[in-house]
């Protein structure tokens, strides 16, 4: 075989894989490598990969549908997570428990995230070019909104009111007694240190494969295309305006959906400013996982949230036990941070 | 200039609405706070002097990447961090008063200039995305500010005084106590009018910037970045060096920011190591459009309307929000949704008027 | 210029042009689009787009001696300006500003000492006096102080030749501060002007306007080469006129020779060398199929003022006319794609506007004149850019669950495979990016796109346009056979007449954005010109 073909070959899956999602691979396998070394049990560091990638892997999912309409990615998915925690308090406050309860938040959660979406759409309608900026800062105004909210709305069950006010929402609020667990103990499987948590893994497969047939339906279909070049779809008779604000409602709701499976594993409902951060660790795993500003797969979702969630697992348990300096939340932030740069400055991204 | 341009197109009463519907709404809000709060005239005074001495040269700062089309600088809060380090070696050099000011100035400037260059070169792959590419590289950059100054101060670059350095041994405490430089400018030169203190010499620094920026903008550079702000293709052939241009506009914003931050801080007095920047730079931005600038236009006044208005709103926050429903948090809240409602608010009526206009124009072609 | 050829990757546009201009000749330079104006103009104006596709052949003097223009800097030095279609000013400057853009004149600073000459401030008065000085010599009332984007367009067009006769006060200025070498060097006063279509976007007044200001200039000693397709002007203010066609100088002549007839021929009529292809007209009929009535399109660039027009069920429309009179405007317009307004009755049901699926599910299609901006999904597979219109509209390969369609991926290969071998697509497989196809390729995919529609009526726009002779030939092979077998009523846009006049039954000439009339494709290639030009002759 001729060399010069190989080479040309291996720079051209380089290209396609990119060269910071390489770097970050190899840094994770790294990590893996060494923490023997560092004292790190492989196998619960494994077992704590997979827990936080069935935590997050919905709120990136939620990432998708905006993608593929061309809305870009979903700096503004704290409006999904606020439907989603007026869900889950909904169904605490009325007393729900148990498996039943995550599907009342869930039910709750859905008006809101319906509402609360399509307005959004709309107002992305309106800005179409400058979405990702705005978005970022609908998301904070919703969250600093619902601050005011959280105080004011009547909310009087005693696990989740101020025990002194007997008014206004606590800031953290456990759902022990709820729906903590109800996915992740479901069909768990535990040998020695690995745990994996299959129903939440179960779960999140269950939506996944149902975006992935809904991009294959005939709406999916005119969903791609707007966001491939909307004139097109314009042209073969298709509402642009309908498709961008289906594909946020959708993702408002994924979003919705994603907090309450946060939440179920990570035993806490965070409110006020709880939110605030949520968009940028969602939006870099699916950059991670090698999609774009317009294009994402549900391959991207499941590769990009498990480097992402690996690299925040195991760097601070291998660093701390090899040099003792826990440098993890540095490094999650330039990873994240620069990973977005890189989306919106790569080239064929720039002409659009 | 800006104010002729706009004075000589005649606007039916509905479009003056629009244009300047954030300063309107914020004088109501503010008329309506005001005798809520309960705060006497000359409080009020105090506050709005010394919030207008600290904050104006940050805002300033925003003015000119605004002429080189080039939107909010986002990417302010990289000066604000080069402000930081300079005060953080500053006070570990135990230099204080004004020399201690001066050398920190000194010192963030080589700082500035790169991080904008850098800032600027990658904005220039981002065209017509600028704002949230700047917004990014502000979070970027935080990422690396803390590397420099968490983990290498202290290990890697020298610091001495055990009032600075975590206990381990590297890395810089939570907060700076920056009392050898405190108020050493704004109280330079005493004044006191209605019981409020006037910090002078901070408004006669001020007021030089402002000069500068009324005679860049009749410079030939000046002149160049308003031609690639309104139109790179057109500037671009006329022979002008277009990204060069972009990159100065932003290392010039990026350097005064940095000396802004450093006049903030010597009011407050403390310096928080890891969140002073963070926010300064939503701050600045909201006080910019609260007076009424746009992405794409914006003057001296809109920055002394914005502080002024802006800053008023959030002193009396708290209080109005205690007074009306006796709760304060709420108005810390109400506030901080306030910030960000404004920048939304301003970023989508500017997005709209951008497509109203040109559609019109292409009714018009 | 002697001997100038030039050819764009084999494709040769301009064939040895010989001519020469003297001071204050003004040579009017006419053709139809594509004749090869522009691209002469460009090797003159010495772009970078000539040498970055090869260069060209043949020599440029001046004053007889050989130059070679490295860039346009280069032959601004030479004396040469040039005013383009498109305008080049910042709207919210002053005149005066736009007239010096980049030139403006400085004044020294203290602060440009240390921070480079870029800080030194402008000398308003001054740039104000230079910019007085060239509007003066162009004899029009243009106030230096007011602001462009105010202007009636007209004005915008005086700037810009404003500007170029500014450029040689730049000499002047840098003869006087000759110790500040960086200035613009070496600048000779400006010999030559090109003015490219001035007045298409002009109204009549400032059109006059403009003739007069050239009348002054050539007066002057100013050569003047002037590009338009209003022949009467080109009579009115010039002293001879060239007409190109095909890349080549078909005449030259002093304007006492010329008339308006004369010049049209010249340009449209065509040694024959298309032969008309024949037709089976069996299956047209007199039953009129699509009725347009009085259409208005808000386009850029090609605006539809009123236009109306009739098909016949069956036949091959064509509607030509010269680029920008608006008959791109039509279909646009028709299909939703364009604000419009008008009335359009399609077998007698009316269309409604500004909404694409209203004339789609009529089933009219269409395949648009920019490719790649509308006709393509550039990031997709063909299966997807032959399917996708087919599928939302008709409901096509789908498999239906119940109320959930499913896109059927098989039967999007198999159409795509029957489309890619009736029309000789070249591709490697029809999971092959539409990006990675070339023009002619790509061509081909928009017209399977819209034959997977089964149209009863098709719109079909510049369909040859940037695509090699192969592929030129095929396609207009593929619209006349589907016509021909199906029935499909066909309205084609073209700019080339010859094109229209091999495979059309009838041909509507549009112009400034109405309908100039409409002719048997068989008529005379003159009485053609006349109509494109807007020579209407009064019934």
């Amino acid at each position: 075989m001729d060399t010069a073909v190989i080479k040309e070959k291996a720079s051209q899956a380089l290209k396609s894989f990119g060269l910071p999602r390489l770097i970050i691979t190899l840094f994770l396998l790294l990590l893996f490598i060494i923490a023997p070394l560092a004292n790190v049990n492989i196998a619960s560091g494994v077992s704590d990969m997979l827990t936080r990638f069935g935590m997050n892997s919905i709120l990136v999912l939620a990432m998708v549908p905006m993608v593929h309409s061309g809305c870009g990615l979903n700096f503004g998915i704290p409006l999904g997570i606020i439907s989603g925690l007026l869900g889950a308090t909904m169904t605490i406050e009325f007393g729900f428990t148990g498996f039943p309860s995550f599907l009342m938040a869930i039910l709750f959660a859905t008006p809101f995230a319906i509402i609360l979406g399509a307005g959004y759409g709309l107002l992305l309608n309106k800005v179409k070019g400058g979405e990702m900026m705005i978005a970022t800062y609908v998301g904070f105004s919703s969250v600093a909104f619902m601050c005011i909210m959280w105080l004011l709305l009547p909310y009087d069950n005693p696990t989740m009111v101020w025990g002194y006010a007997g008014t206004g929402l606590r800031t953290t609020i456990s759902v022990e007694g709820a729906y903590l667990g109800v996915l992740d103990d479901f069909l768990r499987i535990e040998i020695g240190h690995l745990a994996i948590p299959t129903g939440t893994i179960l779960f999140f497969a269950l939506l996944a494969l149902l975006m992935w047939l809904f991009l294959r339906t005939k709406t999916g279909t005119a969903m791609t295309a707007v966001g491939s070049n909307p004139v097109f779809a314009t042209a073969s008779g298709v509402s642009v305006d309908r498709m961008r604000t289906l594909s946020v409602i959708i993702s408002t709701w994924l979003g919705a959906v994603g907090i309450i499976v946060y939440e179920q594993s990570f035993g806490f409902i965070q409110l006020y400013m709880g939110p605030f951060n949520m968009a940028m660790p969602a939006v870099s795993a699916i950059l991670l996982g090698g999609a774009s500003v317009n294009k994402a797969s549900i391959a991207n979702v499941v590769i990009g949230t498990l480097l992402f969630q690996g690299i925040l697992t195991m760097t601070p348990s291998v660093m701390n036990g090899l040099i003792q300096m826990d440098i993890s939340e540095v490094i999650r932030i330039i990873v994240s941070n620069g990973m977005i740069l890189y989306a919106l400055t790569r080239k064929q991204e720039a002409s659009r | 200039m800006r104010g002729e341009s706009s004075m000589n197109v005649k606007k039916s009463p509905k479009e003056l609405l629009i244009n300047n519907l954030v300063p309107i709404l914020f004088i109501l809000i503010c008329a309506f706070g005001i005798p809520l709060s309960g705060y006497s005239g000359s409080y009020l005074l105090n506050e709005i002097l010394s919030r207008l001495g600290r904050n104006s040269f940050l805002v300033l700062s925003l003015l000119i990447p605004v002429m080189a089309g080039m939107g909010m600088n986002f990417g302010m809060t990289l000066g604000a961090m080069a402000g930081q380090i300079a005060l953080i070696l500053v006070t570990d050099w135990n230099v204080v008063g004004i020399p201690a000011m001066v050398l920190a100035a000194l010192i963030s400037m080589p700082v500035s200039v790169f991080l904008g260059w850098l800032c600027g070169n990658i904005l220039n792959r981002a065209k017509g995305r600028e704002m949230v590419t700047g917004y990014i590289i502000s979070f970027f950059m935080n990422g690396v500010y803390q590397l420099v100054v968490l983990y290498m101060m202290g290990s890697i670059i020298p610091i001495s005084s055990s009032a600075l350095v975590l206990p381990r041994g590297y890395g810089i405490r939570n907060t700076v106590n920056l009392e050898g430089m405190r108020k050493s400018l704004d109280n330079l030169i005493p004044l006191n009018i209605f019981g409020a203190s006037v910090p002078v010499a901070t408004f006669i620094l001020v007021a030089i910037f402002c000069l500068i920026i009324i005679w860049f903008r009749r410079t030939k550079l000046g002149q160049d970045m308003r031609a690639v702000g309104q139109d790179m293709e057109v500037a671009r052939q006329a022979g002008i060096k277009v990204e060069r241009t972009r990159v100065l506009s932003i290392i010039i914003s990026t350097v005064f920011a940095g000396f802004g931050m450093i006049i903030y801080l010597q009011n407050i007095g403390t310096l928080n190591t890891y969140n002073s920047h963070s926010q300064i730079g939503m701050f600045s931005i909201a006080a910019l459009l609260v007076g009424g600038a746009s992405v794409d236009k914006a003057n001296i006044r809109n920055v002394f309307i914005g502080i002024i208005l802006f800053h008023l709103m959030f002193t009396i926050a708290p209080t109005v929000g205690r007074n009306l429903i006796g709760e304060a948090q709420l108005g810390e809240y109400f506030r901080v949704f306030v910030s960000y409602g404004v920048i939304t608010l301003a970023l989508v009526l500017y997005e709209v008027r951008k497509r109203r206009e040109q559609r019109k124009a292409l009714e018009e072609a | 210029m002697k001997g100038i050829s030039k050819e764009f990757s084999g494709n040769r546009v301009l064939n040895d042009i010989n001519f020469r201009l003297y001071p204050g000749e003004v040579l009017g330079l006419v053709g139809e689009n594509g004749a090869g104006k522009s691209t002469l103009m460009k090797i003159l104006f010495g772009m970078d787009e000539i040498r970055e596709t090869g260069g060209y052949g043949g020599e440029v003097l001046i004053d007889g001696k050989k130059v070679d223009f490295h860039s346009s800097e280069d032959a601004i030095k030479a004396g040469i300006g040039m005013v383009h279609q498109e305008f080049s000013l910042i709207p919210d400057f002053s005149v005066a500003e736009n007239i010096l853009l980049n030139r403006e004149p400085q004044r020294y600073s203290v602060m440009s000492e240390v921070f480079g000459k870029r800080l030194n401030t402008i000398d308003s008065k001054e740039m104000q006096r230079r910019a007085l000085k060239a509007i003066e010599r162009l004899g029009v009332a243009l106030d230096p102080d007011k602001q462009i984007s105010t202007l009636p367009v007209g004005y915008k067009q005086f700037t810009e030749i404003a500007r170029e006769l500014s450029k040689e006060d730049d000499a002047e200025e840098a003869a006087r501060h000759s110790k500040d070498k960086d200035a613009v060097a070496d600048a000779s006063s400006i010999r030559l002007l090109v003015l490219d279509e001035p007045t298409a976007v002009l109204s009549e007044k400032e059109a006059e306007a403009l003739l007069d200001a050239m009348k002054k200039l050539s007066a002057a000693g100013i050569a003047i080469i002037f590009i338009s397709h209003r022949l009467q002007e080109i009579i009115e203010v010039c002293d001879s006129i060239m007409v190109l066609r095909d890349g080549e100088i078909i005449k030259q002549v002093d304007k006492e020779e010329a008339d308006v007839a004369k010049i049209a021929n010249w340009m449209v009529g065509r040694a024959v060398k298309s032969e008309r292809v024949k037709r089976d007209t069996s299956h047209v009929s007199d039953e009129i199929v699509l009725d347009v009535k009085n259409l208005r399109v808000d386009m850029s660039g090609e605006k539809v003022h009123d236009v109306s027009f009739s098909v016949r069920r069956g036949e091959i429309f064509g509607l030509g006319g010269l680029a920008g009179q608006g008959k791109i405007g039509v279909p646009n317009g028709i299909m939703g794609l364009a604000l419009a307004r008008g009335d359009v009755f399609f077998e007698g049901s009316k269309i409604e506007m500004n909404k694409p699926s209203s004339p789609l599910g009529a089933g009219i299609a269409f395949v648009s004149e920019d490719r790649r901006g509308v006709g393509l999904l550039l990031d997709e597979t063909l299966e997807w850019n032959v399917a996708f219109s087919a599928m939302q509209v008709n409901g096509k390969f789908l498999k239906k669950f119940g109320p959930i369609h499913m896109r059927d991926n098989e039967a999007m290969r198999k159409v795509t495979e029957e489309y890619v071998d009736l029309l000789q697509v070249r591709c490697t497989s029809t999971k092959q990016k539409a990006r990675q196809l070339s023009g002619g390729n790509q061509q081909k995919i928009c017209l399977a796109k819209a034959f997977a529609l089964e149209p009863k009526l098709l719109f079909i726009s510049e369909p040859t346009r940037g695509i090699d002779v192969g592929a030129k030939s095929l396609v207009l092979q593929a619209l006349k056979r589907y016509n021909e077998e199906y029935g499909t009523t066909i309205v084609m846009i073209s700019s080339e007449l010859e094109e229209l006049r091999s495979i059309c039954d009838r041909i509507a000439i549009v112009h400034d954005g109405g309908i100039a009339g409409t002719l048997d494709a068989t008529a005379p290639s003159e009485d053609f010109g006349v109509l494109m030009l807007g020579q209407v002759k009064e019934a």
